[in-house]
């Protein structure tokens, strides 16, 4: 975990929060970065919502918890949940595995898809986390 | 916002990959491979702790002892030299000002004593002051000498086999709770069987600029064995499933060692501060009891949370994680006495939903520190 150097993938974009969005044909898939994985350290429990709910941009989707402590996590976009990842509750630490892949949380069917537009890309992402502007 | 103090070691952290947080106004920490694998690694082999940030407050002079009996709760008349002693420290209403281990050492001179009262971090201020407001009428002297020492933790099944291999003295001759003292350069420091982890092993307290050095030594020596440095949070995990108290969580100024489950450490038959308050609840009966739990429902608690009885709330989590050892969501936290029995159903509210829990067993992991047929402590529960 804290050995391996933190990646970015610009292949998507992020939240100031650290969850990414990643466009697939008319979904959004969405998960939290490799740098929020390795600040939390070990992901024990993640809780999502329900396929069908609506969630939206800014406001809390879900709970990821550490051992030490539990988070609120963020939708970058708002819109209808789709899917969900049911692979996480058997193995949350799937997160720190794979915080990019296998990781990934839900899948968003976006209302306003303009949205992803205010997010940040990975260099934009990246430079505020190395910077201190964002923790 | 005050400045975080950080241990001599700060840099050497970094370097290790640990990753810093402030804990009771000190930059700590912690973790470094990450709490799971550190908390495994105390528990099959050994860890290394640096614990500086814990405070020594030492006590000297001819009523060292009366002195310490009457601001503590555990009897210290029966302390050899060399022994050591857990403590708590009460207000007058029998609420904890702090949680304290008392080592019993040589003094300057020949056949004198010296009291080290070791406390934690974030009472390191109020602990001294709150001693020094009760000095009237004592002859003695207190100092807080934490800025002299280092302190470590070297915890695990292994701890006594590594460590051997950089110590000339035999330590298995250091029973549970005693000490030894060291000498290294022109100083002194001393090394005890005590512990925070429910696993055997050391604490170190190392003259101050040979911290680095012994921290080192310790590394290198278990390198081969797999020891890592354990930061903070698996210090909590392993404590929390041995049951050993927090101080801000299971006890605090609210709290009495009583309800806390600490009574084997309050000897009611000597006066001390708190000691009436104290009487008067184990006599009268307590209205709150610390618990250990386990989630049933998928969930962790956490510090904080609600404890309700068929929608009714009845008492609050005061730790609360998924157990590295036990693979279970484990909880400790106060409900009155008629919920306290094992096999006792409740819920937990965890972000606005009870979750049912049940009371089990603690310690969660047995101490296997006191197990070891070293041990010679008596009126442990």
């Amino acid at each position: 975990m804290s050995d391996k150097p933190i990646t970015y993938k610009d292949d998507r974009k992020y939240a100031e929060s650290h969850e990414w969005a990643k466009q697939e044909g008319a979904v959004i898939v969405v998960g939290v970065s490799d740098y929020a994985q390795n600040q939390l350290g070990d992901v024990v429990f993640v809780e999502l919502p329900s396929v069908g709910k609506h969630v939206e941009a800014g406001k809390p989707f879900g709970v990821i918890e550490s051992v030490k402590a539990a988070s609120d996590l963020f939708a970058p976009i708002s819109g209808k949940v789709v899917a969900i990842n049911d692979a996480l509750s058997a193995d949350p630490a799937l997160v720190n595995r794979d915080a990019f892949g296998e990781g990934w949380m839900i899948k968003v069917a976006p209302s306003n898809p303009g949205e992803m537009n205010k997010l940040l890309d990975a260099a934009t992402y990246q430079s505020k986390i190395e910077s201190g502007a964002i923790h | 916002m005050t400045t975080l103090k950080r241990t001599p070691l700060y840099e050497t952290h970094l370097a290790l990959g640990a990753r810093m947080v402030e804990f009771g106004g000190w930059e700590m920490p912690v973790q470094y491979s990450g709490i799971i694998d550190e908390h495994n690694t105390v528990r099959n082999v050994a860890g290394l702790f640096d614990i500086d940030h814990m405070g020594q407050i030492e006590v000297t002079g001819k009523d060292a002892l009366p002195f310490l009996q009457h601001l503590l709760t555990a009897d210290l008349s029966t302390m050899n030299l060399f022994d050591a002693k857990y403590a708590v420290m009460c207000y007058a209403d029998g609420t904890c000002v702090d949680d304290t281990f008392v080592y019993k050492l040589p003094g300057a001179k020949k056949a004198e004593v010296k009291y080290m009262v070791v406390v934690n971090a974030s009472n390191r201020e109020k602990d001294f002051a709150w001693m020094r407001a009760h000095i009237a009428g004592f002859r003695v002297a207190i100092e807080d000498v934490s800025d002299q020492y280092y302190m470590l933790a070297f915890q695990g099944p292994r701890a006594e086999e590594i460590l051997q291999k950089i110590e000339s003295f035999d330590l298995s001759k250091i029973k549970y709770h005693t000490a030894r003292e060291f000498k290294i350069g022109r100083e002194k420091g001393w090394l005890a069987r005590t512990g925070y982890t429910g696993e055997d092993g050391f604490e170190l307290f190392v003259p101050i600029k040979h911290g680095k050095h012994v921290w080192d030594a310790i590394l290198e020596a278990g390198k081969e064995a797999g020891v890592k440095p354990i930061g903070l949070g698996a210090r909590d995990s392993l404590r929390f499933e041995a049951k050993m108290v927090l101080y801000g969580h299971e006890i605090d100024s609210h709290t009495t060692p009583i309800e806390a489950g600490l009574s084997w450490a309050c000897d009611l038959n000597k006066m001390f501060i708190g000691r009436d308050c104290l009487l008067k609840r184990k006599l009268e009966g307590v209205t709150k009891k610390l618990v250990g739990f386990e989630m049933i429902d998928p969930g962790i608690a956490r510090n904080g949370y609600e404890i309700q009885k068929d929608g009714n709330p009845i008492g609050i989590v005061t730790s609360g994680m998924p157990s590295p050892t036990l693979k279970k969501n484990l909880g400790l936290g106060y409900v009155p006495p008629e919920f306290a029995a094992l096999g006792t159903a409740f819920d937990v509210v965890v972000r606005g939903k009870p979750l049912k829990a049940k009371v089990i067993k603690t310690p969660f992991y047995p101490n296997r520190a006191r197990n070891k047929k070293t041990q010679t402590l008596v009126g442990q529960i």
